[in-house]
């Protein structure tokens, strides 16, 4: 039987990129996301398996060359990084810390779970909390948000699609 | 274009299709009725383009040569394989918004289905597709209502641009040979399956927005085999001026 052990530099592999920031929401790296899906060391070097987020998400390329660059510059060469389309990226990926920071940041995180409604009744207000929302567009400044509005602090916000 | 890989033509056919769709909706960048419909329109074209992308790149892996790019600025129209109704100008806010529902309406049923697959790779692009072309119709049921019960001019014009693009809805339900043959291996969906919930969807969809549906008419037909109307022409000269100028020009 072949028994694969798990190099003790995977956890350091993990941990430097959960340090790579999402270009477009800073408070959140790629592991918050989940785009990194995994980490496999070979006598080849270092594979990444990574699932962009939305089809056209402008920021994959970069993030990509990022793992690499970043990776490289710290010794973990070569680096390989996989497209992983299945299965496809989803908001339950997100961990409760990454969606806490969401929200302190002004984001108003994802609400439920994927499988259901595509958009809620109610959103908080990621500033005041009150659930007295409106949306006013299912597009936001990015495919990943909505744009909605707080009716008691009268403030814009974006929402994390849950998708 | 029918290329020896049926599987590739296949997923160059509908990449066709997104791409075409992005490249008319990134024209309305800038010049939208309200920001928020630019925002909107400029989302839903990179969606498409992203799964454009994604169709033409598994396309060239199949045939072994090329890459996304030089399938998207190296070919003519008539190796272009979209449907008609993508490729329909712009017109006004109205033909746009008609233009989209009625291809989001088709998109659903379709990645619905492309889900069960047989072929890996297009299953997995539906997935990820799905949950994007769910918020497109989303969007373009909401202004279909919005507008359609607007005022006697904003009803007028929906009528009107429901009125002239409905000549090219019946393309969307035909299914070729090679199709149908992929559909029975279990890798492509049947397109005349698509009939039915695309039926129910845009039924409702006009009873909600008070619009009347055109009765039959001579239905248009061909751009699977690169049979285009004039409009795709200019279309791509523009998209494919700076490859087509200085080949292989990057960033």
């Amino acid at each position: 039987m072949n028994l694969t052990l798990t190099p003790p530099q995977t956890r350091e592999v993990w941990k430097l990129l959960s340090t790579i920031r999402d270009p477009e929401i800073p408070v959140l790296t790629i592991t918050d996301l989940g785009m990194v899906r995994s980490v496999r060391h070979s006598e080849h070097g270092w594979r990444i398996g990574f699932t962009p987020t939305y089809s056209g998400c402008p920021a994959t390329e970069m993030l990509m060359a990022e793992i690499r660059t970043v990776m490289e510059s710290r010794g973990y060469g070569p680096v390989e990084v996989n497209v992983q389309l299945h299965p496809a990226w989803t908001t339950d990926w997100m961990s409760p810390d990454a969606r806490r920071r969401l929200r302190e940041y002004g984001i108003s995180p994802p609400e439920g779970h994927s499988c259901h409604a595509l958009m809620p009744e109610r959103v908080s207000c990621p500033r005041c909390g009150s659930v007295q929302t409106q949306l006013i567009s299912e597009f936001g400044s990015t495919a990943c948000k909505a744009l909605w509005r707080c009716e008691s602090c009268r403030e814009p916000f974006d929402y994390f699609k849950c998708i | 274009m029918q290329h020896s890989d049926t599987i590739a033509s296949y997923s160059l056919r509908l990449g066709d299709s997104s791409l075409i769709l992005a490249q008319r909706l990134c024209e309305w960048c800038g010049h939208a009725p309200e920001l928020e419909i630019d925002l909107a329109l400029a989302n839903i074209g990179l969606d498409l383009l992203g799964q454009g992308r994604h169709l033409l790149s598994y396309a060239a892996q199949r045939l072994g040569q090329g890459d996304e790019d030089t399938l998207a600025f190296g070919r003519d129209e008539r190796q272009y394989s979209n449907l008609l109704l993508v490729e329909q100008p712009n017109g006004d806010f109205s033909d746009t918004l008609v233009r989209q529902y009625l291809i989001d309406a088709w998109h659903v049923p379709l990645y619905e289905r492309l889900i069960h697959s047989r072929d890996e790779t297009l299953a997995a692009i539906a997935a990820r597709a799905i949950k994007e072309v769910r918020y497109h119709l989303r969007f373009s049921r909401g202004w279909m209502i919005r507008l359609g019960n607007g005022t006697e001019l904003s009803h007028a014009k929906m009528q009107q641009a429901l009125d002239e693009l409905w000549r090219f809805s019946g393309e969307l339900f035909q299914a070729d040979q090679l199709e149908s043959e992929l559909a029975e291996q279990g890798v492509a969906v049947d397109s005349r399956t698509l009939y039915a919930p695309w039926r129910q969807e845009v039924e409702q969809g006009l009873r909600d927005a008070g619009l009347h549906e055109p009765g039959e008419t001579g239905y248009r037909a061909g751009g699977r085999a690169g049979l285009h109307s004039e409009h795709l022409g200019p279309l791509l000269a523009e998209m494919q001026y700076l490859q087509r100028s200085h080949p292989g020009l990057s960033w």
